[in-house]
């Protein structure tokens, strides 16, 4: 065997080392140097963050073919990472917590190796690693959700996912046997080739099924209704990395996989697919986000309606559409997160998460207020937030498709643009709008917090005004098409 | 120095303004002041530095064939809409840039030090606010400079609105008076009217010829030829689609710079701080709209009905506000009206130049109004700013506006007296000082373009002769002064004074800067020389002007009364500035109001609304009839889950196969 193919996984190599010192640290370390921990974790990954920005040289394949680092890989996975730093942040304080800190070492090493799982997922060319990548990325989520052990909701989340998960991977492998079984092979570049022809039933059942199977981890409707339940019982630490993490690794490998495996010979057929589940996902995420007092479970609609504007990125499968897609969804990770810090710091100093403990917000946390609004003016799409110019650039995205349908599609999304607004503002209205006597009191939250906070404005703000971020990515898209074979 | 260094000239005032906004709360009032005065401080070295570099330095490609070039500092690309329609965020210096630069810097840095002393209470401790007001001024500062060096239109027009948005911060800076939020509405919402005019015009512009930049626009005249020429000859309502844009352009920049029926913002806007009236509303924001018509120039000489729609303007602008402020009493909104005459001299004098085949063979004859106008702007920017901040010295000392709380402040206030009495002689163009040289160049200009223009610009540079005087003697002089404040009036401290002998010097040397050979349109040296004839007629005009104004108001006396008497009903519609506030509001509140709003409102309030409450209802009713699906019951779920799974294969199948 060449050893020299580890070369062309250097991030994730980096993120194991990462993992085997926090863990060598968790195990090997006196107790008393332990509350540290998640200090450490972090200064250390954002080391490796920071060292995997510099610009990857070596591209091309590993393991005779079943691994692939290209240009637009290396920036996914530097997106997530973003993400994973500013969740590690959000995490540190609560992880020191009074019932959380006993296993806190378990927290991070966890949450490691889901990362981990989602790197692989989004650079295997082959489905079996695939499935070992996204089981990676799933079942120790369900541990992480069980997190506060003695909350019933923490357990029940866990066991709804566990449960739900378990079903959607079976449904998802029994659709890659039946490609199996058509084609031979399971590498997706040897899929392409032997799926020409006229669309056949059993690849089409196949099809629904594998897109069935990321569906549950993008949550799209109708194969969302774990969400909200995870969503609100998980600790919130765990459902900021389940909502924009893991949604957004899945994200990227669905477009992979839809444009890699089956581009050929079924876009038009995957394209149908995908329009229903759009309009399905983004209306009734929407249709259930207003109606949510739990901001966490607002949350978790909201995010899935955002799922389906991502999705829209996916349908126009080309490079604008690739760029938008991931431009959005690294513009999610800065709104989304700014949300959960200032949600996770709330909760943690008093353990209120609905929408009316928010009124009069403003009077008593100015800067928390100040934060939440941006994130949601940013998730609503106002202008000149980073939100707007990411709605703004995966529609032009879909539009270039040039058919009438997809003007349609666009349409509909924007139509539902507005809704989206409407309960966005109703949190903005209760913080600074609406009055109550028993108001959230004056909180002080921890440095890590704040620091986590910080940056998520710096990104609301400066993502979308500054440029040259959504040139990179564009750059690295095109140089990633002719691989993934999009249409410039 | 580097051209490069033009970078941190636009990001130090960024960075103030979002260092002094964020942490000003935390740190003293005094020491935000301070910090704000060493970063505006370091900014003017290094713009100095540049422009100097730009206007002397004999660097490789800095000079080709006698004509200094524009030199692109960066232009990233901020925007794409398709390959050639890009948005560009860039710096460039040209000669007018550089000129700018200059202005901008001294006098906002000369504005800085003086608020020190100005935004104190009579304590002498720093004012509510004060940090709020160095962070504006920060903001400010970058907007403006920002907007000079743009490469590209709509770069500009981000910069307009941002100029737009710190006026009207700093006009509504005392947010607890009526009339300073008053005021503030008000500029913004006339000068907005107008940007989106201008936002029309560069719609139209770019559509026809494809492009934002300016080096692809008015790069030289040959360039501005075929980007009219691209608009391949397209007419609406009889005149061409580029001369269209101009116009509407034009209306843009006479938002911003205060032209004639415009106007009706800028003197309201003296409610602010009166060193942000010298600093925006006297030096710099409100020539943007002159240096937009500048910065577009070749196309304005191509296009001569745009250009003659300037000259009419401008020139009646300058009459009209002239009258108005012979007899103002407020000594702010006296200078405001001056102001605003000032600005439409330097319109007409980029609008006399014409015939555009003369200009591109020869550079002398026609390019001497843009230059006029640029000379005019410059030493225009120094004493109009020393004018303002002694008014702002003088109001600081006897807390009233109106004159009559003045008379007689010479013995009190003798270095204010000297610093605006030099003002004064600048701006009624008595040699060797500033004014003149820049005003004789302007008369030139008109003379040449035709008697008419001429002989109308000589008067009114008489009239601001007269006006200017008759607000000094009545301040200074006329009769004793009578104290009515707990102190008398006196000089005020050194960081207000500083600024003034400052700015008193510059109005006294700016004539001497070689003009000529600096600010022309295509950077190539001017050969001019005095034309002794229209030098003197108007240095003579102008001392009738001075003679006049000190027979009647250097000694009590009741001749002005009794001209007041003779002349009241012109004295009283002068005084209220002819009417055309009211005019305004009667076409706003009865016309547009009465006649529009009420009938769209009810549309609004029934139709739109009810069809929106409608589809929020039908959104609502849907949520609520949907939300049995999120059962929380496990089996549910995965029922769902495989039902969605098998339909989304069932449907594509029959859809696909069948």
């Amino acid at each position: 065997m060449n050893y020299s193919q580890f070369l062309m996984m250097p991030q994730e190599l980096g993120l194991l080392l990462v993992f085997a010192l926090v863990f060598i640290y968790d195990t090997f370390m006196p107790s008393r140097s332990q509350r540290f921990l998640p200090c450490f974790t972090a200064i250390l990954f954002a080391i490796y963050t920071a060292l995997s920005f510099v610009p990857c040289v070596v591209t091309g394949m590993a393991f005779s073919g079943m691994f692939e680092t290209t240009a637009a890989t290396w920036v996914m996975k530097n997106i997530l990472n973003v993400g994973v730093l500013l969740v590690l942040l959000q995490a540190a304080k609560w992880s020191n917590g009074e019932f959380v800190s006993v296993r806190r070492g378990e927290f991070y090493e966890l949450l490691l190796l889901t990362l981990l799982g989602m790197f692989i997922m989004i650079s295997a060319r082959h489905f079996l690693l695939f499935v070992i990548g996204l089981e990676t990325a799933s079942l120790p989520i369900a541990a992480l959700a069980a997190f506060e052990k003695n909350h019933y909701e923490s357990r029940e989340a866990a066991a709804k996912y566990v449960f739900t998960a378990i079903f959607s991977s079976a449904i998802f492998l029994l659709g890659i046997s039946f490609v199996y079984g058509l084609t031979g092979t399971l590498y997706f570049n040897d899929i392409a080739p032997r799926v020409l022809g006229a669309p056949s039933a059993l690849l089409i059942t196949a099809l629904a099924f594998v897109i069935a199977g990321v569906g549950f981890k993008l949550s799209l409707v109708p194969f969302h209704l774990w969400t909200a339940d995870v969503y609100q019982g998980a600790p919130t630490a765990v459902t900021s990395y389940l909502s924009v993490i893991s949604k957004g690794a899945a994200a990227f490998s669905f477009l992979i996989i839809l444009v890699q495996v089956f581009g050929a010979a079924y876009q038009a057929v995957w394209q149908w697919m995908l329009y229903a589940l759009i309009i399905l996902t983004i209306t009734v995420g929407n249709l259930f986000a207003i109606r949510q007092r739990n901001l966490k479970r607002f949350l978790a609609f909201s995010s899935i309606s955002q799922a389906g504007y991502v999705m829209l990125g996916i349908i126009a499968a080309n490079v604008l559409g690739m760029t938008s897609m991931i431009y959005y969804v690294l513009v999610y990770i800065f709104s989304n997160l700014a949300a959960f810090g200032v949600i996770a710091a709330i909760e943690r100093a008093t353990g209120r998460v609905t929408m009316d403990d928010y009124n009069g917000l403003f009077k008593t946390n100015p800067w928390l207020s100040f934060t939440m609004m941006l994130a949601m003016f940013s998730l609503g799409g106002i202008p000149p937030f980073a939100g707007f110019f990411s709605k703004f650039f995966i529609f032009v995205g879909a539009c270039k498709t040039g058919s009438v349908a997809i003007y349609v599609l666009v349409l509909i999304a924007l139509i539902n643009t507005i809704i989206s607004l409407y309960y966005y503002l109703l949190v903005v209205k209760a913080m600074f709008i609406r009055q109550d006597e028993c108001v959230i009191p004056t909180i002080k939250s921890h440095w890590s917090e704040r620091l986590g906070m910080i940056v998520s404005v710096a990104g609301i703000v400066l993502i979308g005004l500054v440029s040259c971020i959504y040139v990179a990515l564009n750059t690295a898209s095109q140089e990633s098409a002719q691989i993934f074979m999009l249409i410039d | 120095m580097p051209f490069e260094y033009t970078i941190a000239v636009v990001a130090i005032p960024l960075f103030m303004f979002l260092f002094l906004g964020l942490g000003g709360t935390q740190m003293g009032r005094k020491i935000t002041g301070v910090l704000g005065v060493i970063g505006m401080l370091v900014t003017t070295v290094l713009a100095y530095g540049v422009a100097l570099t730009y206007f002397f330095g004999t660097g490789q490609g800095q000079v080709v064939d006698g004509v200094r070039q524009a030199i692109t500092v960066m232009n990233p690309d901020w925007l794409s809409f398709s390959e050639n329609l890009v948005v560009r965020m860039g710096i460039m210096l040209d000669p007018i840039a550089a000129m700018m630069l200059i202005v901008i810097t001294t006098v906002s840095l000369m504005v800085h030090l003086y608020s020190l002393g100005y935004m104190c209470d009579h304590h002498g401790h720093p004012e509510k606010g004060f940090q709020r007001y160095y962070a504006f001024l920060a903001l400010f500062t970058f907007s403006m400079l920002g907007l000079v060096v743009a490469t590209n239109i709509f770069q500009i027009f981000i910069f307009f609105e941002m100029v737009g948005v710190s006026s009207y911060l700093l006009i509504g800076f005392y947010y607890s008076s009526p009339a300073a939020v008053h005021a503030s509405k008000k500029a913004f919402i006339v000068t907005r009217l107008a940007d989106l005019f201008f936002l029309i015009g560069i719609l139209v512009l770019s559509y026809y010829t494809g492009t934002f930049d300016f080096d692809k626009l008015v790069g030289n005249m040959a360039t501005a030829q075929s980007a009219v020429a691209s608009a391949g000859g397209a007419t609406f309502m009889g005149c061409s689609v580029i001369a269209w844009a101009l116009t509407f352009i034009f209306i843009g920049g006479a938002g911003k710079s205060a032209m004639y029926p415009l106007h009706i913002w800028l003197p309201d806007a003296m409610e602010g701080p009166t060193p942000v009236s010298a600093l925006i509303h006297a030096a710099t924001m409100v020539v943007a709209g002159v240096f937009l018509v500048a910065r577009l120039f070749p196309l304005y000489v191509i296009e001569q009905g745009a250009m003659d729609i300037i000259l009419v303007t401008g020139a009646f602008t300058a009459f009209y506000a002239a009258a108005i402020a012979c007899v103002q009493s407020d000594i702010k909104r006296a200078l405001a009206f001056s102001t605003i005459s000032q600005i439409a001299f330097m319109m007409t004098s980029l609008a006399v130049s014409s015939n555009h085949s003369e200009l591109i063979t020869i550079h002398g004859g026609q390019g001497l109004g843009y230059m006029a106008s640029m000379f005019h702007l410059f030493t225009h920017a120094m004493f109009k700013a020393l004018l303002f901040l002694c008014a702002g010295a003088i109001i600081h000392a006897v807390h009233s506006n109106e004159n009559s709380d003045m008379h007689g402040l010479h013995k009190f206030m003798p270095i204010t007296s000297i610093a605006f009495l030099i003002g004064c002689l600048a701006i009624a163009g008595i040699p060797p000082f500033a004014g003149f040289w820049s005003k004789d160049e302007i008369l030139v200009a008109a003379y040449e373009r035709g008697l008419g223009w001429g002989l109308w610009m000589s008067a009114v540079a008489g009239m601001t002769a007269f006006y200017m005087f008759r607000i000094y003697l009545l301040i200074f002089f006329w009769k004793k002064h009578k104290v009515h404040t707990e102190h008398e009036p006196a000089d005020q401290p050194w960081t207000m004074t500083l600024p003034l002998i400052i700015l008193a010097t510059i109005s006294i040397v700016a004539g001497f800067v070689p003009a000529a050979k600096m600010f022309t349109w295509d950077g190539a040296a001017l050969h001019t020389q005095l034309n002794w004839t229209v030098a003197g007629s108007s240095v003579l005009i102008a001392c009738v002007g001075i003679a006049l104004a000190f027979r009647l108001y250097y000694k009590e006396n009741d001749l002005p009364a009794r001209m007041k008497a003779s002349a009241h009903g012109l004295w009283t519609a002068a005084y209220h500035r002819f009417y055309m506030d009211e005019l305004y509001q009667f076409i706003t509140h009865k016309l547009v109001f009465g006649l529009l709003s009420v009938p769209i409102a009810w549309f609004d309030r029934h139709i739109i609304d009810g069809t929106m409450n409608l589809m929020a209802n039908v959104t609502n009713q849907c949520s609520f009839a949907i939300r049995r699906l999120q059962s929380g019951s496990i089996q549910a779920y995965v029922y769902i889950y495989l039902i969605g799974a098998l339909t989304v294969a069932v449907a594509t199948i029959v859809c696909v196969l069948i």
